[in-house]
């Protein structure tokens, strides 16, 4: 019995080498390990074996059940590895057939750059506040040390509405809006739309975009005008860049100053766009005329504060290198979809 | 304001600098250098010549040859130019040298033009002799140059010396911008005191020594200023036995250079000094004048003056008028009069240094539509002090000149002394202020090079009168920063209490709507706030249309921006148009943007201004694409609750059968349709159009970032189908309200799976199929629950007339 045995295992590990597919093996498996199996049969004849044979034998039985087991899952675990390895053959696509894309809109540039803006001053702790597009004189001008009949009021070119109400010319009216409310400190931007009386063309726009800057504080220097702004343009334009603050003046700051930038293109070596001066003026800032603090109820003495405006536009322009200031309002999808 | 270096070192004479340098600093003390344009760019070996003999060219008809000294040697230059004799000085450029430009004057070459030895018709020629627009300048800068051909040095010129030296071009004329506060510095000694300063060197201005006869000007005439408001001062002189003729070269170029033409030597001398002291004057000639006296009042209302440009004017009664005892003879500030000007038959005239009120001068050069030289630089509102040395200036360069016979005496109109201002000093408030520690005897003498005086006893600093612009402490800080050097002030960041850096809710909500509209393909436009009144009748809006009630601006860029619109949909519909137009397919756009909504008109206050978010788009996608964008934006913030949409009020703009107001509960927050075909064709789109606008304003009090987790269902739920017939005109939208109304508790969502007309279905019908599906949250619903459910759905529909496909 004991060569049968041997001779049943050695058979079914040859049939079980032998097969290629996977329902061989499951007729293999029944025709040795099934309920009528010739393992299970051998194991029914046991019963004419002695008691002290019986045990021994037995333990064959079983060791030869594993093995032939392990063979059979052995041989399925190759079987079906070289399945799927024909499976996976059949299958090859080719990777460079064109995207399915969802076709995603694509945001303005002004809008891309005002949000660097804006991310950046949120990080130094700025609110984002807005004032309205058309706007009281006193608001515009007169809260902003530009009393009636300064030549400051020609310069800029307003669009009137009625003697007392006009397109806002810049956005430092929503500072005095802001220094009004009286809640100190202050630390805010408010980007906005513009409007001054320019003729469309590759250069001007009569309606432009601004962002303003203001901080109120005790102690506040224009040291921490030129940290702060330095912060601003190397966030923006990158680590490399440097600022040159340049004396300035502006109706509502004293002391004033332009600031340029190291021109992001040539790096400050001098190019087309810096017109060879390396150097790209970007926006114009201040310490707040103690005037100004105190029409808006804030004691000079006691608070000081910088402001700065920046002309989006122009850092859109700049930044994505647009040629022509008309394009930024055609909203031609050609355009947009360059950003 | 354009100013030759030269002009400058003449009042800094230690001023010894190159053009980028003094660029730099001069921009970096407040002084801003725009550009500059280097007199003797690209001249190169240039040297004085002399013209030993001429010969004719054995070949050649309009050449000659001539042997030129150069000093060292002489060597043969051909040349083709008609005015060259024996004896002549002339500039000779040599082998290898340069000049700025060709003979004919037209614009120069970047790198100016290189000149070698070379043969002319066979002929050997060593160099060339230039003509003055070789040498980059011009006949306004060197009027004594031929109209055609080499430029004639004077006979005192040694020969083999440096001609540009001799010619004065080692020069660079330099470009200012100004900004408007400072007045003192629109005039030459105004920017050499500032580059004396910046440069820590002496300023030297012009010493005007006493001038005039032994008569006094007061027998001759009398002043009388009538608006002392509007004329501070009056200052005037006399010069007789005028002697007219060209001005030396040396202010003839000063002149040139600045950009002025040089007439004569009186015309002359008046600019010279307003370009000197900032202070334009008025020659009258005194034949012309009557009366003895010059009287300064207002113009009468309405009246006609003729100016001596030969304009007649009209005038109204804010017009500062100059007469004589008769007649007017000048606008003051802005023009003289055709009846007083100065002729070559001059013989004696009169002298005006003025000082006019600012403002008025502006505002009358506007309505009088003649802005002058004089009247821009009264209208910053000048220095009465500085009349009174302009003037004398201007007699004293007279009589340097052998212009005329200049009469003793002035007439001075002064009623009220402008004295110098005092501020405080507080140099610690300064260096507080500017996050310095500057050490106080270091302001004191920046404030000395700029002339502000210290008085130690009162702890202030005297403004000179010239420096108008000086008037709080805090403008002491900004003239110790510029001269400190605002590079030299650290950078630090501001301290102090902590902010919440943050975007406002309606940002946030704004924000959300850009990502949304972008995912759904939609990019972002921007238009013009402003547009034409037109846009109402092309949008077909009746007349009685509330959006026709728009803010007008007073002085529009033309009617086409003259509005400020009451609605974005033409902005949107242009741009579709500008992208239709240009055969770009399948366009989707949104805008953020204002709307402007009177409270009434004409505005007392301001107009109500609304945000509109605005979705068009053509090419792609239909209604029900649009409103989806809408729903996936509401969604995101959080408005849960149902919308519904309400086709009743017809909007002209948009198609009869394709349009309906956006609700939420009672809100209207906004509408949607397809743009009317007529519309669509005013707007040359060829295609259909959808929009949607969403009233922003009404959408912020409803839109909420608040989320709650309602868990994951764990019962089952039960879905029942129906499938209905109803007449057409009824809307998928009442079935849903009656399946929102009577679903019940265990009411969890319905689907339309749907939607059939056709053959099978009764004319003037339409089949339409919903799943509903119902879940209880605490057990397993029972047949019972969903049967009374939908028994109650089924009821109310048959209330509206909708029966059950059988």
């Amino acid at each position: 019995m004991e060569n049968k045995l041997k001779e049943l295992k050695e058979e079914a590990l040859k049939q079980i080498e032998a097969s290629e597919a996977l329902d061989k093996l499951n007729e293999i498996r029944v025709a040795y390990l099934g309920k009528k199996g010739e393992l299970t049969a051998l194991l029914k004849s046991m019963k004419n074996l002695s008691n002290e044979e019986k045990p021994k034998f037995g333990q064959l039985v079983n060791d030869a059940r594993k093995v032939i087991e392990e063979k059979l899952e052995e041989s399925k675990n190759r079987l079906a590895a070289a399945i799927r390895e024909e499976q996976l053959k059949t299958e090859v696509i080719d990777v460079t057939l064109p995207a399915k894309k969802n076709n995603v809109g694509h945001r303005h540039p002004n809008t891309i750059a005002l949000e660097e803006v804006e991310r950046i001053f949120i990080g130094m702790g700025y609110e984002v506040v807005e004032g309205p597009e058309i706007e009281y004189d006193y608001y515009n001008f007169e809260a902003l040390n530009i009393p009636a009949n300064h030549p400051a009021k020609d310069e800029q070119d307003t669009f009137y509405i009625s003697d007392k109400i006009l397109l806002r010319t810049q956005t430092s009216p929503v500072q005095v809006r802001e220094m009004e409310k009286g809640k100190l400190p202050i630390r805010m931007i408010a980007p906005g739309r513009v409007f001054r009386s320019d003729e469309v063309d590759a250069t001007h726009s009569p309606s432009f975009h601004q962002i303003e800057g203001l901080v109120i504080d005790k102690n506040i220097t224009f040291a921490d005008l030129k940290g702060t702004l330095a912060e601003f343009a190397r966030e923006l334009f990158g680590p490399q860049t440097k600022v040159k603050f340049r004396p300035h003046h502006f109706p509502f700051t004293e002391p004033s100053a332009e600031v340029d930038v190291t021109c992001f293109k040539c790096g400050g070596k001098g190019c087309r766009m810096c017109k060879g001066s390396g150097w790209i003026e970007i926006l114009g800032c201040g310490m707040v005329h103690p005037h100004v603090l105190e029409m808006s109820g804030i004691n000079p003495k006691e608070y000081t504060g910088f402001a700065f405006g920046v002309g989006l536009e122009r850092i859109a322009l700049l930044k994505y290198e647009i040629d022509d200031m008309r394009l930024l309002y055609e909203n031609d999808i050609r355009f947009l979809k360059q950003f | 304001m354009n100013t030759p270096l030269s002009w400058i070192q003449a009042y800094v004479p230690d001023l010894k600098v190159a053009e980028q340098e003094y660029t730099d600093a001069m921009t970096l003390s407040g002084t801003k250098v725009e550009s500059y344009l280097k007199l003797d760019k690209n001249l190169e070996k240039i040297v004085v010549g002399q013209i030993e003999k001429i010969e004719k060219h054995p070949d050649a008809d309009k050449l000659v040859i001539c042997q030129v000294n150069i000093g060292t040697e002489t060597i043969q230059i051909v040349t083709g130019a008609p005015n060259v004799e024996e004896g002549q000085k002339i500039p000779v450029v040599l082998d290898g040298g340069r000049v700025a430009g060709g003979h004919d004057g037209s614009s120069l070459p970047e790198d100016g033009i290189k000149i070698k030895k070379g043969k002319l018709r066979g002929v050997e020629s060593f160099g060339m002799m230039c003509s003055i627009e070789e040498l980059g300048s011009s006949k306004e800068m060197y009027p004594d140059a031929p109209e055609n051909g080499i430029y004639i040095l004077k006979e005192d010129a040694v020969v083999g010396e440096d001609a540009i030296k001799v010619l004065g071009l080692h020069d660079a004329v330099f470009e200012y911008e100004i900004t408007s506060n400072r007045v003192d510095c629109y005039s030459v000694l105004g920017i050499a005191r500032e580059a004396a300063a910046t440069f820590g060197k002496k300023f030297i201005p012009p010493v005007v020594t006493s001038t005039g006869n032994r008569e006094d000007v007061h027998d001759f005439i009398s002043v009388e200023v009538l608006d002392k408001e509007l004329c501070p001062r009056y200052c005037a002189r006399m010069v007789k036995n005028i002697k007219l003729a060209p001005s030396p070269e040396w202010m003839q170029r000063r002149l040139a250079a600045c950009g002025i033409r040089p007439i004569n030597n009186i015309v002359d001398i008046t600019n010279y000094v307003m370009e000197e002291y900032g202070q334009p004057m008025h020659a009258y000639d005194m034949e012309t004048l009557e009366g003895k006296k010059i009287v300064v009042s207002r113009a009468k209302e309405g009246e006609e003056f003729q100016t001596l440009d030969g304009q007649i004017r009209k005038l109204d009664s804010s017009i500062l008028m100059i007469r004589d005892g008769v007649k007017a003879v000048g606008i003051a500030g802005i023009m003289g009069g055709e009846n007083s000007k100065i002729t070559d038959e001059v013989k004696d005239m009169l002298f005006e240094a003025a000082c006019f009120d600012g403002t008025n001068i502006r505002l009358s050069a506007k309505k009088v539509g003649l802005r002058t030289e004089a009247s821009g630089k009264f209208e910053k509102g000048l220095d009465p002090n500085n009349a009174e040395l302009a003037i004398n200036r201007a007699c004293q360069l007279i009589e340097e000149l052998g212009a005329g016979e200049v009469v003793g005496g002035i007439i001075d109109v002064y009623y009220a002394k402008k004295e110098p201002k005092r501020i405080l000093f507080q140099p610690d408030w300064i260096n507080q202020l500017l996050g310095t520690c500057i050490p106080k005897q270091e302001m004191l003498s920046i404030f000395e090079k700029l002339e502000l005086q210290y008085d130690a006893a009162t702890e202030e600093v005297i403004i000179p009168t010239f420096r108008q612009d000086l008037e709080c402490e805090a403008d002491l800080a900004e003239e110790v920063a510029r001269f400190y050097g605002y590079d030299q002030i650290p950078t630090t960041l501001p301290t102090g209490e902590a902010t919440t850096g943050k975007l406002s809710f309606k940002l946030r909500i704004e924000e959300i709507a850009k990502n949304i509209a972008e995912y759904c393909g939609f990019s972002q436009a921007m238009s013009y706030s402003f547009e034409s009144p037109k846009v109402y009748d092309k949008l077909l809006l009746p007349k009685d249309s509330m959006l026709r009630q728009a803010v007008t601006i007073l002085n529009p860029l033309g009617e086409d921006f003259s509005i400020m619109r009451t609605t974005s949909l033409n902005g949107m519909l242009n741009s579709l148009a500008t992208n239709y137009n240009r055969r770009n397919k399948a366009v989707k756009l949104y805008e953020l943007g204002n709307i402007y909504l009177p409270k009434e008109l004409p505005l007392t206050e301001l107009p109500e201004e609304r945000m509109q978010f605005t979705l068009g788009m053509y090419g792609e996608g239909d209604f029900y694409t649009m409103k989806g964008v809408v729903e996936e934006f509401l969604e995101k913030i959080g408005v849960t609750q149902k919308i519904s949409y309400h086709p009743e009020e017809k909007k002209p703009f948009l198609h009869p059968g394709r349009q309906a107001e956006i609700f939420y509960k009672k809100i209207k927050i906004g509408y949607i349709g397809e743009v009317h075909p007529e519309v669509a064709d005013q707007y040359e789109i060829g295609e259909r159009v959808y929009l949607a606008v969403l009233d922003m304003p009404e959408i912020l009090p409803i839109a909420t970032f608040d989320r709650k987790y309602n868990g994951i269902a764990k019962y089952p739920s039960v879905t029942r189908d129906i499938s209905m017939v109803m007449p057409k005109n009824i809307l998928v939208g009442q079935i849903e309200e009656i399946i929102e109304t009577k679903g019940g508790q265990y009411l969890e969502s319905y689907a339309l799976f749907d939607i059939y007309e056709g053959s099978q279905i009764m004319t003037g019908y339409k089949s339409v199929a919903y799943s509903i599906t119902f879940r209880a949250g605490d057990r397993t619903l029972e047949e019972k629950d969903v049967n009374e459910a939908m028994e109650r759905i089924l009821k109310a529909l048959k209330g509206i007339g909708i029966e059950l496909r059988q």
